[in-house]
């Protein structure tokens, strides 16, 4: 089949117009050519003879009249062994390998290998005769630490394909024939390590869904306690700026109890990716005793990297995140920021002269948003093994204000909500998810009984704060004093947790356990004290006793000393009976 | 190449557009004696924006594409001279053109970036102490007309340790522009500084140049090895230059006018900051001045979500809220072991502070907590907030840890006992 070839008709930022003779789709991929770069852009638009390219890359210097090649094929990615460890552009590209080519600029239209060309250990776990549905394993390499799965393409027809040959065990190149299989019909096929599938289509090669209904362990207490997520669930962190998002995805990444990890930074700054590039290889991940960025792939396409290129970088992330799903794996898809993307929809809707909605946004941005977010999900696979992907994005809405629609489109999808506040920002209180807006659907780590009632003293505590705006300190009770004190000692040692100490950093559960009892011992109390000057003392010393408690390992001699510490000073004051 | 076309199809803001064959997008082209950029195609009609304005162009005036993007010439000669947003002298100096290196050039890969991590010290313990400001660090100043920002830039300029001084100008007020050069000069600084001077009267596309004039020249330098700073101010005039162009372009506007791909375009000046490894760096500080006083304001808020923090200056002070730096951590660990707890610290006592001062405005009664805080207050307004202050970190820190003294008891300041135990500072014996 003859390609399909146009010519440049119109430019207008990365939006180009190309008429062109013969039969294109829409979504479909095809190449500028301009003096000897070819330049990678995707149709979005067909009108008669003429078609709307988003081109990936900056414009300049296309002329019309320039050659326009089209591809005949969606916007792909390449999935097998070797994905793990890698840092890639939102297409795709490996960026360190682009680096060794280029230099310290990336140079357009150079599009590399994204799977690197190696060797790998091959083991076949299906024989010939045996039959295979797409999704399904027929070897497996060891990649890192995993077990890498190698599965009949997901984009071949369901069907059972029987196998016809295998490769030996033995070491073979990634794009070695290592098996043939046949169709019902008697379509041949020969596989290798590698295929690819198209970004945009969910992949469902599975048997059920299921509810994420266990939870997904973040080591952060307010999260793990009070909003938890869940395997297979999905969360969003709106926030105004400064206020911890990146922060708070960072410390997830490093510490959820997940098998891997997809960091998507999708039009932020390239710094925060450089860091997680730079600390990942030296950190240890306590749960494989490896470092973390065995477990870790990296999309970036960030702010100053091609706006058309963020759109993709977020589908290429999601994809990859369920090529590891179907591996058994449990996956995790942080994306920072979702607004970023929202803004390059937004872009190209306005060049395409499409029908704004509210703030310029396409009308499609809430659909586009809830079929990105349907893709997290835990799944049975046809061999019986569970695997999931879960989605968390942030959302950086225009003034801080949640009012706006990409927070909203996001609201309506997601089972977990984490609003960071400025004002807990602007206070430093880390991480800045205000606990009283902030909802979760998902089951934590603690009996939601207790949960509810340590989150009434919050809200009481918050109520009496209010109240003593109005009347003073000096028309407030002891009793109310108090019951304010507890909630301002709950926010401080418990909610608040410092991401930059050592041992603060991460708490594991069977510790928030621990702590959460004893603090709840301490909310649920009546105390014998007479004046609120005694109250502030009496919750300075339990707060200060908390926090040290908080900053020593559970090893450390003095960890059994502070906790009693607390105890006594408990019953010190407590009301008996 | 250098057909020159005599019929202008259409003259709306400052865009025309002729008819015209084998122009390249984003090339430059000569309307009558302006540079002009294309910044659209359509067929064979072209869309040009005249860097002059089109104020005063025929129809008839003569259009020639010179078949180059946008160029800036490059070289040490440039050290010393101030130049106008099409790249002509603004002094009396020879015009330049060797060398000339494309603007707006693509971004550094991130594979190539390292953690930055050396501090920059300024004097000031609102920034060292709260907001340290870091080498490759893209910072604005948050703040109104009234303020002494351009003050404060220059100020920052002088006390830093750099090779090279960038100063982009847009839309600066004559006198600011003449502070500027004066300061420079007084204190030697002159032979180690290019300027890019916008200024208010100037044709508003030549404001649009400024920024990618001034990361083009000092993103060379920095490859050569060299610690530049790059100074921009007011970028909120460089946003309002962008949006008259969206506007004359049509383009649905998102954001109060602003064109939806402000951040974006924000984000590709500001993301040019950048610590080459094995070679020199490039730091922004930048001016954002905020219509009434509203972060909330789309330059400023577009702003703060590119940049790595804000100072925001306020009342001739830096306030210790809305002011951030986020590379700070990457510094302050090696500095001195109270630095990190002592800062947040004292800024958490800050906040109550504020609390307690809103409470009396009210005509509340003061209880001996809010006496205590309202004291600290005022003592670390004067002795750290003040912008006249000028003392070393580690002075500044000890400060900190003297007002505390001053003011609570140890177990009040929510600093763990371990550090009390090491830092606090004996009291006198009565
Ligand atoms: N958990 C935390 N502990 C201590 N400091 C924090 C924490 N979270 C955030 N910060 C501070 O706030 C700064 C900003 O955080 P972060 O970069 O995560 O904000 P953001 O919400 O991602 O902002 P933007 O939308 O502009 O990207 C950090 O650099 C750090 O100084
Ligand atoms: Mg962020």
């Amino acid at each position: 089949m003859a390609k399909t070839i146009g010519h440049v008709a119109g430019v207008n930022g990365n939006l180009v117009t190309v008429t062109f003779d013969g039969a294109i789709s829409k979504n479909e991929v095809a190449f500028v050519k301009t003096g000897d770069t070819m330049l990678k852009g995707e149709v979005i638009r067909v009108n008669g003879s003429k078609a709307s390219m988003q081109v990936y890359e900056m414009t300049n210097g296309i002329q019309v009249g320039d050659e326009v090649e089209f591809t005949g094929e969606l916007m792909s990615v390449e999935l097998g062994p070797g994905l793990l460890t890698q840092i890639y552009d939102g297409l795709q590209n490996p960026l360190p390998s682009l680096a060794e080519k280029c230099g310290f600029f990336l140079q357009r239209g150079v599009y590399l290998d994204p799977i690197p060309n190696k060797d790998w250990e091959f083991t076949p776990t299906a024989k010939v005769g045996d039959k295979l549905r797409p999704g399904d394993a027929f070897g497996t390499v060891p990649e890192g630490i995993f077990t890498h799965k190698i599965m009949i393409p997901f984009g071949f027809d369901d069907v059972e394909w029987t196998v016809t040959s295998i490769a030996d065990k033995g070491k073979y190149n990634v794009r070695d024939n290592i098996a043939t299989v046949k169709s019902p019909k008697g379509e041949e096929k020969k596989l290798t390590m590698v295929f690819s599938w198209p970004v945009k289509k969910a992949v469902n090669c599975y048997d059920e869904r299921l509810r994420p209904d266990e939870t997904l362990i973040m080591k952060i207490r307010i999260i793990d306690t009070f909003l938890p997520v869940a395997k297979g669930g999905t969360f969003c962190v709106p926030g105004p700026f400064g206020a911890g998002k990146t922060v708070l995805q960072h410390m997830e990444s490093r510490n959820a109890d997940v098998d891997i990890v997809i960091i998507a930074a999708c039009g932020e700054r390239a710094g925060e990716v450089v860091e997680v590039l730079k600390e990942f290889p030296e950190l240890i991940d306590p749960k494989t005793g490896r470092s973390l960025i065995e477990r870790t792939i990296i999309i970036c396409n960030t702010s100053s990297m091609p706006v058309a290129a963020r759109e993709a970088s977020v589908y290429t992330a999601i994809t990859m995140a369920e090529y590891y799903r179907q591996m058994g794996l449990n996956v995790l898809l942080l994306a920072d920021s979702t607004s970023r993307w929202a803004q390059a929809m937004r872009e190209m809707s306005g060049r395409l002269e499409e029908i704004p909605g509210e703030e310029a946004f396409p009308a499609y941005l809430e659909s586009v948003i809830a079929a990105f977010y349907e893709r997290a999900g835990k799944v049975r696979l046809h061999d019986g093994s569970i695997g999931s992907v879960t989605i968390g994005g942030t959302v950086s809405p225009a003034g801080g204000n949640f009012e706006e629609p990409v927070t909203q489109a996001t609201l309506k999808v997601v089972g977990a909500f984490h609003g960071l506040s400025r004002e807990r920002s602007d206070a430093r209180k880390y991480p800045a998810i205000h606990p009283l807006d902030s909802w979760s659907k998902y089951k934590g780590i603690i009996d939601q009984k207790l949960v509810n009632n340590a989150r009434n003293v919050l809200f009481k505590s918050n109520e009496i704060n209010q109240m003593m705006k109005v009347v003073g300190e000096e028309g407030t009770s002891v009793e109310d004093y108090i019951e304010y004190q507890k909630g301002e000692l709950l926010d401080a040692v418990y909610l608040q947790q410092n991401s930059f100490d050592l041992v603060d950093a991460a708490v594991p559960p069977e510790r928030q356990k621990t702590e959460f009892d004893l603090l709840y011992k301490v909310l649920m109390a009546k105390f014998d004290i007479e004046s609120k000057k005694e109250v502030r003392a009496f919750f300075n010393e339990m707060r200060q006793k908390f926090l040290d408690w908080n900053s020593v390992q559970i090893s450390d001699e003095r960890y059994a000393k502070y906790e009693k510490e607390i105890n006594d000073l408990f019953k010190s004051k407590v009301k008996e009976g | 190449m250098n057909k020159v076309y005599t019929k202008i199809e259409s003259i709306v803001g400052n865009v025309i557009t002729v008819r015209a064959e084998g122009v390249k997008y984003n090339d430059l082209a000569m309307v009558g004696k302006s540079y002009a950029n294309v910044i659209k195609l359509d067929g064979d009609l072209v869309s040009l924006q005249v860097f002059a304005g089109a104020q005063g162009v025929k129809t008839d005036d003569p259009v020639r594409f010179l078949g180059v993007p946008m160029r800036v010439s490059f070289s040490e000669n440039l050290l010393g001279r101030v130049f106008d947003g099409s790249g002509k002298p603004r002094d009396n100096g020879p015009e330049l053109d060797e060398n000339m290196v494309e603007i707006g050039g693509p971004s550094v890969n991130p594979a190539k970036r390292i953690v930055p991590k050396n501090l920059i010290r300024t004097g000031i313990p609102m920034i060292d102490v709260f907001n340290t400001l870091v080498e490759s660090q893209k910072l604005p100043i948050f703040s109104v007309s009234g303020e002494p920002y351009n003050e404060l830039l220059a100020r920052i300029a002088m006390q830093a340790e750099v090779d090279l001084i960038i100063l982009g100008g847009m839309g600066l007020k004559y006198d600011d522009y003449l502070f500027f050069r004066d300061t420079l000069e007084q204190s030697g600084a002159m032979s180690r500084t290019i300027m890019f001077i916008h200024t208010a009267s100037d044709p508003t596309v030549e404001c649009t140049m400024i920024p990618d004039m001034s990361l083009a020249v000092g993103e060379r330098f920095a490859l050569e090895g060299k610690k530049v700073l790059v100074l921009l101010t007011d970028m909120t005039n460089f946003a309002d230059a962008l949006k008259e162009t969206a506007i004359t372009m049509e383009q649905v506007p998102s954001n109060r006018g602003y064109p939806g791909d402000l951040y974006s375009s924000l984000a590709s000046r500001y993301e040019k900051a950048v610590d080459f490894e094995g070679a020199g760096s490039l730091t922004i500080l930048a001016v954002t001045t905020m219509p009434g006083d509203d972060v909330t304001h789309p330059v400023p808020d577009n702003t703060g979500y590119i940049t790595e923090g804000q100072y925001y200056l306020k009342n001739g002070h830096i306030e210790p809220f809305g002011s951030l730096s986020r590379l700070k951590q990457n510094v302050n660990k090696d500095t001195r072991n109270d630095h990190r707890a002592l800062m947040d610290g004292l800024i958490k006592l800050y906040s109550a502070y504020r609390e307690s001062l809103e409470k009396k405005s009210m005509g509340f009664m003061m209880t001996e907590w809010d006496e205590k805080l309202l004291k600290f207050g005022q003592l670390f307004e004067s002795k750290l907030m003040d912008l006249s202050v000028n003392i070393p970190l580690e002075e500044a820190l000890d400060l900190g840890w003297e007002i505390l003294a001053e003011c609570f008891e140890p177990n009040e300041t929510g600093l763990r006992s371990e550090l009390i135990a090491q830092r606090w500072p004996k009291k006198l014996e009565a």
